[in-house]
């Protein structure tokens, strides 16, 4: 159980946000923070991490109290027993995968343990390899057994899979979801792909300019769209042409390209790059914006 | 002409070099990671030297550690300490006056690492001085090896501050590049363009060896 209130005002880019953090995580859940860019989504993680100090606040983790500004607790980075993956995966980059994972867990190296995840995460054969000759896909699963080598209560990824190809992706979701219930993690992941949040979470908690708004279960995100349709498919707005009176937008759902007619009215407001829900309503799509 | 300055000028670098080290490692980490308000005043002061006439830097040495005056007098009566021309007066001398040179590239080494590198380190138990030793600076080796060798370079190079604070005391202070004025000023050009000739083609193939390292020519050297 993580209970956590914390303010912190921040110098994010684009001017200051205030984080106003007040929410409770079960023992064992699956939660994904879900927001804008900007949002404060990663300095929610830090806080937690231990990495940013907040102004006020305090966190308890279980029955320890983890940070209290009122009574000057706070547990450094190395006390918390967190397991972090970064967005950036942070492998070093003068260890080998080998080095990388037994570093981890400390002085007394716990070869069992560095051995299973290796199994685990589909490693075998890549020990002796430095990161940089790894690809993206196996780079991102060295971060994922890196963290767990401490064998951590909680386990925190940063948008962890937000660089790798849809194959991949699918592959190492499952990975996320295995040691999540073979560790017995707390897991917080940061996410904005609405195919993985529903797969991997159980609650969701929609952050908003330093604020967690609402929590809501993972499918909610889907269903509170308010549309009766049986087709619906989130996808991105690649290209609008013009044709005669209607227009022809075309969404990139997953890989395929799909050409949806619209009239004037649809449209409007309607830009490259935006995410939007393509739904049959009858026999014709209709186009909803999302955002 | 006479072995005993280029010695005495490879083992001043070489002293200083070292001393450097050890000192540029903990200030560097603290001028790349501190968020301090006083930081941007040591930052001036370490660049100082690059800009300052050498031979300012050597009057004020002069003038501090001169045993006529109160600290150099204390130094002199407590600890025997003379540092006006002598040797462990160049050595103090050229840390101060290469300091830039290593403390930057370090500095600036530590600065480009991703902060995730530190901050994955921590989450996995490892203490600070085990995350600096273990992660940033193995993986700073490029802008280690240019700080040893720009210092060393560096210290080989100085002239100002060593006749000031050192003068031209032969096998105590009188160093090679004092030795070439000295020749030439008694107008024995053969002997000074020897100590020229040794001093020009050492400093070229240690600055050489530091393009060669850092472009990756040498690959097999750093594994």
């Amino acid at each position: 159980m993580i209970s956590c209130t914390a303010q912190k005002d921040l110098n994010a880019s684009g001017g200051g946000i205030q984080l106003r953090l007040d929410f409770d995580i079960p023992k064992g859940a699956l939660v994904t923070l879900y927001g804008k860019s900007g949002a404060g989504k990663t300095s929610t993680l830090r806080i937690l991490a231990g990495l940013l100090t907040p102004d006020s606040g305090r966190i308890r983790v279980g029955d320890t109290v983890w940070f209290d500004a009122a009574q000057r607790i706070n547990l450094k980075p190395q006390q918390r027993r967190i397991g972090f993956v970064f967005q950036d995966y942070a492998l070093f980059p003068n260890m080998t995968v080998q080095q990388n994972l037994e570093y981890g867990s400390g002085r007394r190296a716990d070869r069992q343990l560095v051995d299973s995840l290796i199994d685990m995460v589909d490693l075998r054969g890549l020990e002796k390899r430095l990161p940089s000759t790894l690809s993206g896909g196996q780079k991102q699963r060295v971060a994922l057994a890196r963290a767990l080598v401490q064998k951590p209560d909680i386990l925190m990824l940063d948008e962890p899979l937000s660089a790798l190809d849809s194959g991949i992706r699918a592959k190492l979701q499952e990975d996320i979801l295995r040691v999540h219930r073979e560790f017995g993690l707390t897991t917080i992941l940061i996410s904005h792909d609405l195919g993985e949040i529903y797969r991997l979470s159980d609650r969701v908690m929609h952050m908003e300019a330093g604020t967690i708004t609402r929590e809501t279960a993972a499918d909610a995100l889907f269903y509170d769209r308010q549309i009766s349709g049986k087709f619906k498919f989130t996808g991105e707005v690649m290209r609008i042409e013009a044709a005669d009176i209607l227009f022809i937008v075309h969404v990139r759902i997953q890989n395929q390209i799909v050409k949806v007619v619209s009239r004037a009215s649809e449209i409007e407001g309607l830009s490259i790059g935006d995410t939007v829900l393509v739904a049959s309503k009858a026999f014709n799509p209709a186009l909803y914006r999302l955002g | 002409m006479s072995w005993e300055p280029l010695l005495l000028t490879f083992k001043l670098a070489l002293v200083t070099t070292v001393i450097l080290l050890v000192l540029a490692i903990p200030l560097s980490y603290w001028l790349a990671y501190s968020r301090a308000r006083f930081k941007p005043v040591v930052e001036t002061l370490v660049s100082m030297p690059l800009v300052l006439p050498p031979t300012v830097l050597g009057f004020y040495f002069l003038v501090a550690f001169s045993p006529r005056n109160a600290f150099g007098g204390f130094l002199e009566s407590q600890f025997g300490l003379q540092l006006i021309f002598s040797f462990p007066g160049l050595v103090l001398a050229s840390v101060l006056y290469s300091l830039p040179f290593m403390v930057h590239p370090i500095q600036a080494g530590l600065s480009s690492l991703s902060p995730s590198l530190r901050e994955a380190s921590y989450l996995m138990g490892n203490s600070r001085f085990r995350t600096l030793r273990r992660i940033l600076l193995p993986n700073i080796r490029p802008a280690l090896l240019t700080g040893i060798v720009l210092s060393f370079a560096h210290t080989v190079g100085e002239f100002g501050v060593v006749l000031m604070i050192g003068g031209n005391i032969p096998g105590r202070t009188r160093v090679a590049s004092i030795a070439i004025y000295d020749e030439v000023e008694a107008l024995n050009y053969a002997a000074a363009n020897v100590y020229s000739a040794i001093l020009f083609i050492a400093t070229f193939l240690i600055l050489l060896l530091v393009y060669l390292v850092n472009g990756g020519y040498l690959k097999r050297f750093w594994r």
